[in-house]
């Protein structure tokens, strides 16, 4: 009787029915898409993006070239050179990171007892020419500067839980 | 009409000799029916890729123009400006003609659509061996392709797009033998009048085992995910056409879509009667309603939903094993049409049922 039953659902297609049905419905269903450019998801405030070295609010550096980030990043993509600055602090004179050996494990942002080398939220940067990979400075200062007030909403944000 | 055209062309018209006027009326016609079915099938990827991607919960393509609907366009001139790339040990001659020997008989077969109730470009007798002629054709391109390709993937894919079509092609004409039985002719035309008369005098009814049959067949002859062993891209790279590129994977491209709009029309002819109307008997609808009338919109509705139906299947089912699609063909579509024309055949000498050969 169970072959029968068997031999009438092959020859009714019964299950290629269910599983067309499968398909119809959710041919109804609305798109899960998200439309990049116009639409974005959600972002967290510890989002580890494009990397930014920050200043006191006097405009100070924050850097005094520890060189903890350098010896804490595992991929190798930090590079300090320091010296006594001009009013005897020890600064650093180049602070170079490579982009395309950075693994962006913020592991330089926790080592930092200064909150001075920060990742931000910024994921949407490009290069365009050989060597623009290497973030100096100057770059990363400039970065900082520009998304302060992002900079530092996130990590008030955060600071409770660190 | 003739007022709104200026007398000196009608002069000239008149002027051309008659069997030139016959000439250059068949010619627009063949032009016309052609630059529709090749803007159908753009639009055919569109609708593909859209109801797919709505199947997966995607948007489909929505970057080009309104809708996404420049898209075709986009594809197409992206594949006229690329370079059709030859192998260097392939036969240049046999590689180059194969997608056109895929494309014209796709083509070709349309001469012989009743495309309305009364427009058909040639109104032969045998229309219907013509067709099954015409896309047993087909094959040639895609085993030429293969195999002039001389790559191990590509004869590969020809050499199962050849057993399969023979394969299915059996079924195929079996079934077409109950369309034959049933419409007492082999003029598409003829086929499609006899279903005249509403939904309960349409083949699909009677035949419905047949209609089945040859769907599926359709599917399998258009080499068509489930049946699309042939390409079987996690096998053998994309099949008969790994080789191909620019204008002359466009041809074969352009056949291949070319091939399902002509099955789904096909289908529509033979089982739900072309351009007849479902709606015949709906007087509310009232009197002058297209909806009533048999014509070319009808027709047009059924392609469609025949083409929703192969991306549909598309969407829904993985691609058959190779032995498994054998087993269907030789082992159930052969005997279950061999089944229902006795049937018919038995019942049409009984004189029971909606025949009355």
């Amino acid at each position: 009787m169970q072959q029968l039953r068997n031999y009438i659902k092959t020859f009714a297609m019964w299950e290629l029915w269910q599983g067309l049905a499968v398909t119809f419905r959710n041919f109804f269903r609305p798109a899960v898409t998200i439309l990049y450019p116009e639409e974005k998801t959600p972002q967290s405030v510890r989002f580890r993006g494009l990397h930014a070295l920050r200043r006191y609010p006097n405009g100070e550096e924050r850097c005094i070239a520890c060189k903890l980030c350098e010896a804490v990043c595992p991929a190798l993509a930090i590079t300090i050179e320091s010296d006594v600055s001009d009013d005897g602090t020890r600064r650093t004179t180049r602070y170079d990171i490579d982009l395309f050996k950075c693994i962006y494990c913020g592991f330089c942002e926790e080592a930092c007892p200064v909150d001075a080398i920060v990742e931000t939220r910024l994921h949407e940067y490009h290069m365009e020419a050989a060597g623009e990979n290497i973030m100096t400075k100057d770059k990363l200062l400039s970065i900082g500067d520009k998304f302060d007030a992002m900079i530092s909403a996130d990590k008030a944000a955060d600071a409770e839980y660190r | 009409m003739s007022s709104l055209i200026p007398q000196f062309v009608v002069d000239l018209w008149d002027a051309i000799p008659m069997l030139f006027q016959h000439l250059i009326i068949i010619t627009a016609q063949i032009l016309g029916v052609t630059i529709v079915v090749i803007l159908t099938v753009a639009f055919t990827t569109y609708f593909e890729r859209k109801v797919i991607g709505y199947m997966q919960g995607r948007l489909g393509p929505n970057r080009v123009g309104p809708l996404g609907l420049g898209q075709p366009f986009a594809d197409v001139i992206k594949l006229v400006i690329k370079e059709v790339v030859i192998p260097q040990r392939s036969n240049r001659f046999l590689f180059l003609i194969a997608p056109m020997l895929s494309l014209i008989p796709a083509l070709a077969a349309w001469a012989v659509i009743p495309l309305s109730g009364s427009f058909v470009i040639a109104d032969i007798n045998a229309g219907l061996l013509y067709v099954l002629a015409l896309t047993s054709v087909g094959v040639y391109g895609v085993i030429l392709g293969g195999w002039a390709t001389n790559s191990k993937y590509a004869f590969l894919g020809a050499m199962r797009s050849g057993a399969q079509i023979v394969a299915y092609e059996i079924a195929m004409g079996f079934a077409l033998v109950g369309v034959l039985m049933a419409g007492g002719s082999l003029n598409l035309g003829v086929i499609m009048q006899a279903q005249a008369g509403g939904f309960s005098s349409w083949f699909i009814i009677p035949l419905l085992p047949l209609f089945f049959v040859y769907f599926i067949s359709g599917v399998a002859e258009t080499n068509r995910a489930p049946f699309d062993v042939t390409e079987g891209e996690s096998e053998i790279v994309a099949g008969f056409h790994v080789e191909y590129s620019g204008v002359a994977f466009a041809l074969f491209f352009l056949a291949e879509y070319a091939n399902m709009i002509l099955v789904s029309a096909l289908t529509a002819i033979f089982f739900l009667g072309g351009v007849a109307s479902p709606m015949e008997g709906w007087t509310f609808l009232g009197d002058g309603s297209f909806l009533r009338e048999p014509n070319f919109f009808w027709l047009a509705a059924k392609i469609s939903f025949f083409l929703f139906v192969f991306f549909w299947l598309r969407a829904t089912f993985p691609r058959f094993r190779y032995d498994q699609i054998m087993r269907l063909g030789w082992k159930i579509f052969i005997p279950v049409t061999i089944v229902w024309i006795a049937v018919e055949a038995v019942m049409a000498w009984m004189k029971v049922g909606p025949w009355s050969v």
